[in-house]
């Protein structure tokens, strides 16, 4: 456990290192860092460059992640067949189940009662991002600040050709390849962040002008093509 | 001109696909076949989405002369010094080798009877839609006593490339306090604030190189775009380096004489020693030569898409359309080349057409980290691309959102380039 506790202190240089521009908050993924132990999350799973299964399946890059698919890690039939269903592990489908994992999961070996307090949850998923590499992520960092989307909105299915058309504005910036330089990379994003992202700038509580302006022309059934179309490039 | 290893590559594969153009043009085709003339911001653009979402298809020709295409945007930032030519050349390469066959000719006519375009080189091309995206040409007589053989004496810069080269060797030759003069165009003309980030990136270089250098703006026009932004920029970094003389305090230009350097304004001569002239614009000639031009020299468009009024099978993208609200820059003509790419690959191949909508934003630099910028949103109205809503930068900004202003500026210039050339 001490040895462990150490490497969990050593984390963030390492982070840092592999995973560069995980332009976070610091803050915050401290915090998530420091609850990520107090809350008890460490005590099953490892993370860090040596992370390996424990009790529980490591947790590097789970952020966009299928459920159910570390390797050599023998899952709940639950939660395998979440897998089957298609489940990916968005920041979203993992607030859910952190607040209460038996309910969002019936059957879950995960023994834990959930997490409380919503804003714990915030921090926790911005440590967790810092596992996450970028290009996995984009930068589909749905931050503390951003306002949850209603459930309807998020429930709306997007048509993938049409995303793909709107998609050709969003090109002209955020590179299709994913490639970056001043302007961040947006494929690869789970659909639920995105749209979450999406309309914190369509209701102006992320600033950037430019942002601001294109989503005032989308609607609803705008963003979610989109996120659809960006969803579905995975790879 | 480098030649870096994509160049190399690129104007390799250009020029296969040239050699082999004529034999496949020549043969009877069973695709329907799409020529685009001009590969820059808008014929790019349009050409390499067609040819990448018809899935081959749609044959797509681009006849393009260049074989580098440098970018206008970004030219002032060459001028100032904060790039290199070759970071703006462009070649057709990733393009010819995405399926989009490349031509390097120029196109010098249309047949719109029997749909075909006839190039400098010999021989024509036949098309189901033709894409013109010529970019602009200058007006003659526009400035008395300027025409292009006098370029060289007084550069336009306005077409990127040698002409850009020259104006700056001319900026490094200047005498120690010499003056600058800009004779700035009349609306319409293309990149509204490009003038004005001009003398911002002028000023740069001679606040480093030459600071006791006066910089004179010859305007016809009562303001100009981002004003308040550009003036108060000057007036932070260039205190007294610059002056704008508007028409009412005779801005507007009599004459220039390019063998004696002087500038003519309100019956008064000017002695300079670099002169800038920026004449008015039209459509590029090509348009004028396909007959789908109007009076005022440009091609009327129908905004839902860019088929020109005159010729349902002709389309117009960029500087050359007469479209409505969108000022004339890349960032528009790249949103308008996909809204025609939509709408062609639907007429063509029965894909869906989805209804168009465009934007626009112009990043410029008043100094190092100082970015402003203009963005809108547009939809098409039958009978215009209408401006439905639109930002700008404020006066008194704080340091680092102008810095972030100018990163975003710059990640969008890798984005667009990106995106025209493949
Ligand atoms: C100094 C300056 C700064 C600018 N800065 C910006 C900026 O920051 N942001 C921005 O969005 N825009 C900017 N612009 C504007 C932008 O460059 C133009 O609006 C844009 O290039 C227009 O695209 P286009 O396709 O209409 O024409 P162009 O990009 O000019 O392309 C026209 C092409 O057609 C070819 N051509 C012409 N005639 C023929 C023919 N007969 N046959 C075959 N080929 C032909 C030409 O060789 C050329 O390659 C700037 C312009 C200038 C001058």
């Amino acid at each position: 456990m001490y040895m462990f506790l150490q490497k969990l202190f050593l984390a963030p240089i390492w982070l840092f290192l592999a995973f560069p521009a995980v332009a976070l908050a610091d803050g915050h993924a401290a915090e998530g860092e420091r609850l990520f132990r107090t809350l008890g999350c460490a005590g099953c799973h490892e993370v860090g460059p040596e992370g390996r299964n424990k009790v529980g399946p490591h947790l590097n890059q789970i952020i966009g992640r299928t459920a159910g698919a570390v390797e050599g890690f023998r899952y709940s039939r639950a939660m395998v067949g979440r897998s089957e269903d298609g489940l990916i592990w968005d920041e979203d489908m993992l607030r859910a189940f952190l607040m209460a994992p038996a309910d969002f999961l019936p059957s879950t070996r995960m023994a834990y009662r959930g997490v409380r307090k919503a804003e714990d949850i915030d921090h926790l998923l911005i440590f967790l991002r810092t596992l996450t590499p970028e290009t996995n992520l984009g930068t589909a960092n749905v931050e503390p600040g951003d306002p949850k989307v209603a459930p309807e909105i998020l429930a709306i299915e997007g048509n993938v050709e049409y995303g793909q058309y709107l998609s050709s504005t969003c090109v002209t910036c955020h590179q299709a390849s994913g490639e970056s330089s001043g302007i961040p990379p947006i494929i690869n994003w789970p659909a639920g962040a995105f749209v979450t992202v999406l309309h914190a700038y369509k209701g102006k509580s992320r600033d950037n002008a430019v942002m601001q302006q294109i989503t005032s022309a989308l609607g609803n059934e705008e963003i979610a093509a989109l996120a659809a179309y960006y969803e579905s490039i995975q790879d | 001109m480098k030649l870096d290893r994509r160049g190399f590559l690129g104007a390799g594969v250009a020029a296969a696909a040239t050699l082999s153009a004529p034999m496949v043009l020549g043969a009877a085709h069973g695709k329907p076949r799409v020529v685009v003339v001009g590969g820059g911001a808008g014929g790019a653009t349009a050409a390499r989405y067609i040819a990448k979402d018809s899935g081959g298809a749609i044959d797509v020709v681009l006849i393009e002369p260049s074989r580098t295409y440098y970018t206008c945007f970004f030219s002032n930032l060459y001028l100032g010094g904060y790039r290199d030519m070759a970071s703006l050349g462009h070649s057709y390469g990733a393009m010819a080798a995405q399926g989009v066959n490349v031509v390097h000719d120029w196109a010098i006519g249309v047949d719109r009877d029997a749909k075909t375009v006839a190039l400098a080189g010999g021989g024509s091309i036949p098309y189901d839609k033709l894409i013109l995206s010529p970019g602009i040409d200058f007006r003659d007589g526009a400035v008395q006593g300027w025409d292009v053989s006098a370029q060289n004496a007084m550069p336009h810069a306005y077409k990127a490339g040698s002409q850009t080269e020259l104006l700056r060797a001319q900026m490094e030759s200047m005498p120690q306090g010499g003056t600058y003069a800009m004779v700035a165009p009349p609306n319409p003309f293309r990149c509204p604030p490009g003038p004005y980030e001009r003398i911002s990136m002028v000023a740069h270089y001679f606040k480093e190189n030459n600071p006791t250098v006066k910089i004179l703006i010859f305007d016809p026009k009562a303001g100009f775009s981002k004003q308040a932004l550009f003036e108060d920029g000057w007036t932070r970094h260039y205190a007294g380096m610059v002056e704008w003389i508007s028409p009412d305090f005779g801005g507007a230009v009599d004459e220039v004489r390019p063998g004696s350097m002087e500038v003519v304004a309100d019956g008064e001569v000017v002695k300079v020693d670099v002169c800038n002239v920026i004449p008015a614009m039209k459509a590029g000639r090509i348009a004028d030569l396909a007959g789908v031009t109007n009076d005022a020299g440009w091609a009327p468009v129908n905004p839902h898409t860019m088929a020109t009024r005159a010729d349902e099978n002709i389309y117009v993208l960029g500087d050359s359309a007469q479209q409505g609200d969108m000022p004339k820059s890349g960032f528009s003509a790249n949103s308008q080349a996909k809204v025609c790419a939509n709408a062609v690959r639907g007429e063509l191949t029965g894909s869906t057409v989805f209804p168009a909508r465009f934007s626009n934003t112009c990043w410029s630099l008043l100094d190092t980290n100082d970015g402003v910028k203009v963005g809108a949103s547009y939809e098409a109205t039958d009978e215009k691309i209408t401006k439905t809503s639109g930002f700008i930068s404020q006066v008194g900004e704080d340091a680092a959102t102008r810095e972030a202003t100018y990163g975003e500026s710059v990640g969008w210039y890798d984005g667009i380039t990106a995106d025209m050339f493949g």
